[in-house]
């Protein structure tokens, strides 16, 4: 090794001159390359990058150069470096990528292990369809109205132009409430509600009122003692039954999709007049499209108005009504009632628990 | 009502080439709703009319036998074999040849029978698939020649459409009224049975009549008739034409009042007029007054029943049923026919006292022409003549106190104000007309006056349905109103939605039930006798006896569902539900005003007030494993600790702090009950069933149940946003000795206030009881989060919080545990 200050000539140091640095970089070449794994390779590493290897020496060996060789010398020297360097990192990666690659290989597992650890829930179709009717009428403006299941008699016929010797009211197959003169039953169906709204708002009134409803049926395939409803009612200034029949089709759209369409049937409800029942095009029936029967709409009985003490000659107004169980049956291609009934976790589940 | 098509076409000159369909669609525009279409069972092969020529009695059998000739019109008569004996020589008979084929497969051949060959077969009415009546064969009566095809005789071509009637249209319980509808419905002619003229009978009256009650009967018609031949037949045709409505034939005078009752819609009664002692006058019952129905039973009356009477008392429930006492019977000759107008909420009310929902009942309460008393007596007369040899004798009685109907005013834009459909003035006009209304007026205000077979007529609304059902429901336009801006769901409608969503995530599965309860069920749970879930709201007419009354907890509901599950093999079930439950029972009654204004603000907080309380309930019960065994290792069973904290997902769905201590509730193990605590409010229970409770409902052991009021739980405050420290946690751990009776969350909450400012979040990470504790005590190990909102947190104060939390709980008995 010279001193800092012994003039002599660059040429004349071997460490680096370019044959030395050559034979340097392709010894470490070689030797990185023969290293197996990564212990090898990091076992070969102060040969060739350490500060005793050839070519950090001959580094070391620029300071004694004049100035005028240094710069020559310095650009072979860091070239030489560059190249050990870069193979070793290569050589490194590569090794990396191998251990990774078996390391990864032996943590395989089975991914389709069940990891059904907490059981699955749900809620029933019959509350997730009535919260989906309920809310394709919220995003139009309407309330959703509640009213109780047993409920006043004056409430559930009187208020709603069902007289009492009506043979309508008899026709209701009504669960009444002891004692005789309890003045309560029952609800027979979710139009209460429209008493219920007209006397306690002041119109316009948007309302849908979805709930539980009763009447004497036993159980069986096609029927059910206790069932829903949702029942519907707008009064407004104005309104006709063309805006009936536009938020009915309305509403079949959201729920049966975009060719549904609404068509309607002359009939009688003593709270609306005029009164139809309503079909509804349901196009993606199992059993091919087709209408299907669905609930009872009107406007609403200018009686009933009077009776809740709204003016019959300022405001009109439209009702319907509409069957869960029905809707769900035919959506749904449920055949059997009871299966919708019963609370059993197989038919319940498999709606899952739909928002 | 059922609608013979050939009957109907006697009336309506329906179009050729109408099908069955389209007048099945043309009797569903009208409103007119078909339930069912009935068509005759099909009889292929040659079914003929044969003439009786010869009848031989063959003897020496088990039963009588007879041996026909008959002629079906060919060269030779057939000879037959028959069981029936209720025909006689020159009887027209329905004959099935060899080669026919009867309803049910039944082929017809010729085949050798009690030693004879029968050539074919004399037909019943069963047999044909026309009827029940197989108490002999079908005799068919005059007007048929042997050797004509049989099917169009006894009516084996003709269809009958069953319409349901809606209760406000009582005049389509007729053919007159079918008839003006359909000749409407299909714009074809037709001509109304009720336009007969009525004979000039003469004399003096048929018999003396006094209405005492002309409220409740405005028009009251008889007529008298002698001479009736009490064996004479009803013909084929009417006995058809009843049976194909579904009335049953009786006898010639009997079935003409339900034939006329069918044909104009007018009930009427016959009695037996030598039977009849007596003025007739038509009164309220006295109390404790009898009558003996035409069913035989003996009938209590109400002061409110509307009585037909003679001298002897009544002989008639008017309006409903006959008296036994005056009944047409097999020697009947002389009769007197009553048709009468009587008031329908009076015969609704007694035909529902004595659950007598008759044919004419039930015309009565739907309102009946009452133009047709006199017209529908000519006509009965008119066929007991013709069938039965009846002649009218003297002048008919009609007592008549109607009032004139009152017109409607009606502004002829009105239905088109209510439709959406302009419809012109002269259209109005013309659809009023069609229905049979008086219109006076071409514009502006028009006076309608109803026709007198349409009482339910009385406002401008109900002629705006007429117009619009007529002008057709199809042209009404789909026009989407525009509400004005709502406000979404309420509060309490945005919470039961979010513990129905937390509770199925959690992995309960939705049972909604029957929320009807007995007894029974109310024992099984060990409620105590004063328990306020006894005090139950009872149905009086129950489906089932044994669960009359409305559930006041929804536990033996869910109970029920849990049970059906295991029954079904499922084991590991965990079930919930949320609804009304009814408690308190009945207070007093609710009031019952009237409908001609808005109730007054005190009869309506009557109203109001009277309706039983109906919180909105929620609850859990669960069984087997709540966590399944798997590959993982071990399954969880389900227990007391799931159903506490059921209440507590619930509580974090509805935004509010539950508070969970030991409590003491039936149906719950006393040991493993928690009470749960809101705003210092008991708002429910959870835990185990207690054991008796699962070995009376056959559950398995340890079946756990939680119940809750969440209509109890106070209203979310809004979530306040927590600053967030970004500063380093300090994580410290815990182990106290608690003795037993301290509970953990009480533990908890005294950690909490020891923490002071630096405490982050705290949670109990092992429970250990055994040596070296000392009995009586548990160890309870506590995880703690200490940060500081500004700094890193340094020994000292670690160590200061640890003190604090020391300071409190040493007062409650806690100590720290050794080695900790």
């Amino acid at each position: 090794m010279s001193g800092a200050n012994d003039p002599y000539d660059p040429k004349q140091v071997a460490a680096l001159s370019a044959e030395a640095l050559d034979a340097a970089v392709a010894a470490a070449r070689e030797a990185f390359a023969g290293a197996a794994d990564l212990e090898a390779l990091a076992a070969v590493r102060p040969a060739h990058l350490g500060d005793r290897a050839p070519v950090p020496l001959a580094r070391r060996e620029l300071g004694a150069l004049p100035p005028a060789a240094r710069a020559d010398a310095g650009k072979r020297v860091n070239a030489a470096r560059v190249a050990v360097t870069e193979a070793f990192e290569a050589r490194k990666a590569e090794l990396e990528a191998e251990r990774d690659a078996r390391v990864l290989a032996e943590e395989r597992v089975d991914v389709t292990l069940p990891w059904d650890r907490t059981p699955r829930g749900a809620r029933h179709p019959l509350t997730t369809l009535t919260e989906r009717i309920a809310d394709a009428f919220v995003g139009m403006g309407y309330e959703v109205a509640d009213g109780p299941e047993l409920e006043a008699e004056w409430l559930n016929f009187d208020a709603l132009n069902i007289g009492r010797d009506h043979p309508a009211r008899t026709m209701m197959d009504t669960f009444f409430v002891a004692p005789e003169d309890s003045g309560l039953v029952l609800r027979t169906h979710t139009s209460p509600v429209q008493a219920r709204t007209l006397l306690s708002r002041t119109p316009p009134v948007y309302v849908v009122a979805p709930g539980r409803v009763y009447r004497t049926d036993e159980l069986d395939a096609t029927h059910t003692p206790v069932f829903h409803q949702v029942e519907g009612l707008a009064v407004d200034r104005g309104l006709t039954m063309a805006h009936l029949r536009g938020t009915l089709d309305h509403l079949a759209r959201a729920l049966f999709g975009p060719e549904a369409v609404t068509r309607w049937r002359p009939s009688y409800f003593p709270f609306t007049e005029p009164s139809a029942e309503f079909d509804v095009w349901f196009a993606e029936h199992r059993d091919g499209p087709r209408w299907v029967e669905w609930g009872g709409c009107g406007m609403v009985n200018p009686r009933v108005l009077v009776a809740c003490g709204v003016d019959p000659e300022e405001f009109s107004g439209f009702a319907f009504g509409v069957g869960i169980e029905r809707a769900l049956q035919f959506r749904s291609g449920v055949g059997d009632m009871r299966d919708i009934v019963e609370g059993d976790v197989r038919f319940t589940r498999a709606f899952g628990v739909e928002l | 009502m059922r609608v013979p098509v050939g009957w109907l076409a006697e009336y309506v000159d329906v179009p050729a080439g109408t099908t069955v369909e389209d007048l099945d669609a043309a009797f569903v525009r009208l409103g007119l709703e078909v339930e069912e279409v009935h068509r005759p069972a099909e009889v292929t092969g040659p079914l003929v009319v044969g003439r009786v020529l010869e009848i031989e009695e063959l003897t020496g059998f088990k039963k009588p036998i007879r041996y026909c000739r008959v002629d079906v019109g060919e060269a030779e008569p057939r000879g037959i074999v028959c069981g029936a004996r209720n025909f006689v020589v020159g009887d027209t008979v329905v004959v099935a040849l060899p080669g026919a084929v009867l309803p049910g497969g039944f082929e017809i051949a010729a085949r050798t029978t009690y030693d004879h060959v029968s050539d074919g077969m004399i037909c019943s009415v069963r047999e044909l698939g026309i009827g029940e009546d197989h108490a002999g064969i079908l005799v068919l009566g005059d007007g048929v020649e042997p050797g004509a095809e049989a099917r169009p005789v006894v009516g084996l071509d003709d269809v009958v459409i069953e319409l349901a009637v809606t209760p406000d249209r009582g005049y389509c319980l007729s053919m007159r009224g079918i008839a003006r509808e359909m000749g409407t419905g299909l714009a074809a002619g037709w001509r109304d049975p009720g336009a007969a003229e009525v004979p000039a009978w003469s004399g003096e009256p048929a018999w003396e009549v006094t209405v005492a009650d002309a409220d409740r009967c405005d028009r009251f018609s008889m007529v008298a008739l002698e001479g009736l031949d009490p064996t004479a037949p009803s013909p084929w045709w009417m006995r058809r034409r009843l049976a194909q409505s579904g009335v049953r034939s009786i006898s010639l005078a009997v079935d003409v009042t339900n034939y006329v009752m069918l044909e104009l819609g007018q009930p009427m009664h016959a009695f037996d007029r030598d039977a009849v002692t007596g003025p007739i006058v038509v009164r309220r019952a006295r109390e404790g007054e009898r009558l003996t129905t035409l069913d035989g039973t003996v009938r209590t009356l109400d002061a409110d029943d509307l009585l037909i009477t003679d001298d002897t008392g009544p002989i008639g429930l008017a309006a409903v049923m006959g008296g036994a006492s005056t009944e047409i019977g097999d020697g009947t000759t002389a009769v007197l026919l009553e048709a009468a107008h009587w008031e329908p909420t009076g015969v609704a009310r007694t035909a529902r006292r004595h659950r007598l929902p008759s044919e004419a009942a039930k015309r009565f309460e739907r309102g009946v022409d009452p133009e047709m008393t006199v017209v529908a007596l000519a006509r009965a007369a008119e066929l007991l003549a013709r069938y039965g040899g009846a002649r009218v004798v003297g002048a008919p009685v009609d007592v008549d106190t109607r009032r004139p109907r009152p017109s409607i005013p009606l502004d002829a834009d009105r239905p088109g104000r209510v439709s959406g459909v302009p419809y012109p003035a002269a259209q109005v006009v013309e659809l009023l007309g069609a229905v049979g209304c008086a219109v006076e007026g071409e514009g502006g205000v028009l006076t309608v006056t109803p026709p007198s077979w349409r009482p339910d007529l009385t406002d401008p609304a109900d002629l705006v349905e007429e117009v619009v059902r007529l002008a057709g429901y199809d042209d009404v336009p789909s026009v989407l109103p525009t509400a004005p801006p709502g406000r979404g769901l309420t509060e309490t409608q945005r919470r039961r939605r979010a513990i129905g969503r937390a509770l199925a995530e959690a992995g309960y599965v939705e049972a909604p039930s029957y929320p009807f309860v007995g007894t029974p069920a109310l024992d099984a749970l060990g409620l105590p006798e004063d328990d306020e879930r006894r005090r139950v709201v009872v149905v009086r007419n129950p489906l089932s006896e044994e669960e009359p009354a409305l559930r006041t907890t929804l536990v033996p509901g869910l109970l029920a569902s849990l049970a059906r599950n295991l029954a079904r093999g499922q084991r590991d079930v965990a079930l919930f539900e949320h609804g009304a439950v009814f408690l308190g029972g009945v207070g007093t009654p609710a009031p019952l005003p009237g409908v001609d204004g808005r109730p007054d603000d005190d009869v309506l907080a009557a109203l109001l007030g009277a309706v039983p309380a109906q919180p909105w309930h929620v609850a859990v019960a669960l069984t087997g494993q709540r966590e399944p065994r798997g590959w993982w290792g071990p399954g969880r069973a389900a227990g007391w600790a799931d159903a506490v904290q059921a209440a507590r997902v619930v509580a974090a769905a509805a935004g509010v702090q539950l508070f969970v201590r030991p409590g003491e509730a039936a149906p719950w193990h006393p040991g493993r009950c928690a009470e749960l605590v809101v705003d210092d409010r008991v708002v429910g229970y959870a835990g185990e069933l207690h054991p008796r409770v699962c070995a009376a409902l056959d559950l398995p052991a340890r079946t756990s149940v939680m119940e809750l009021d969440a209509d109890a739980l106070p209203a979310a405050a809004v979530p306040v946003g927590p600053r967030i420290s970004t500063f380093p946690p300090v994580f410290l751990d815990l182990a106290f000795v608690v003795p037993d009776e301290i509970t953990a969350s009480h533990v908890e909450s005294l950690v909490r206030g020891g923490a002071g400012e630096l405490f982050e979040a705290v949670r109990l990470f092992d429970v250990y009881s055994g040596p070296p504790v000392p009995a009586g005590s548990r160890s309870l190990a506590y995880s703690l989060v200490l940060r500081a909102p500004d700094r890193t947190l340094t020994a000292t104060d670690v160590a200061q919080v640890r003190e604090g939390i020391l300071a409190v709980v040493e007062l409650q008995g806690i100590t720290l545990r050794s080695g900790d």
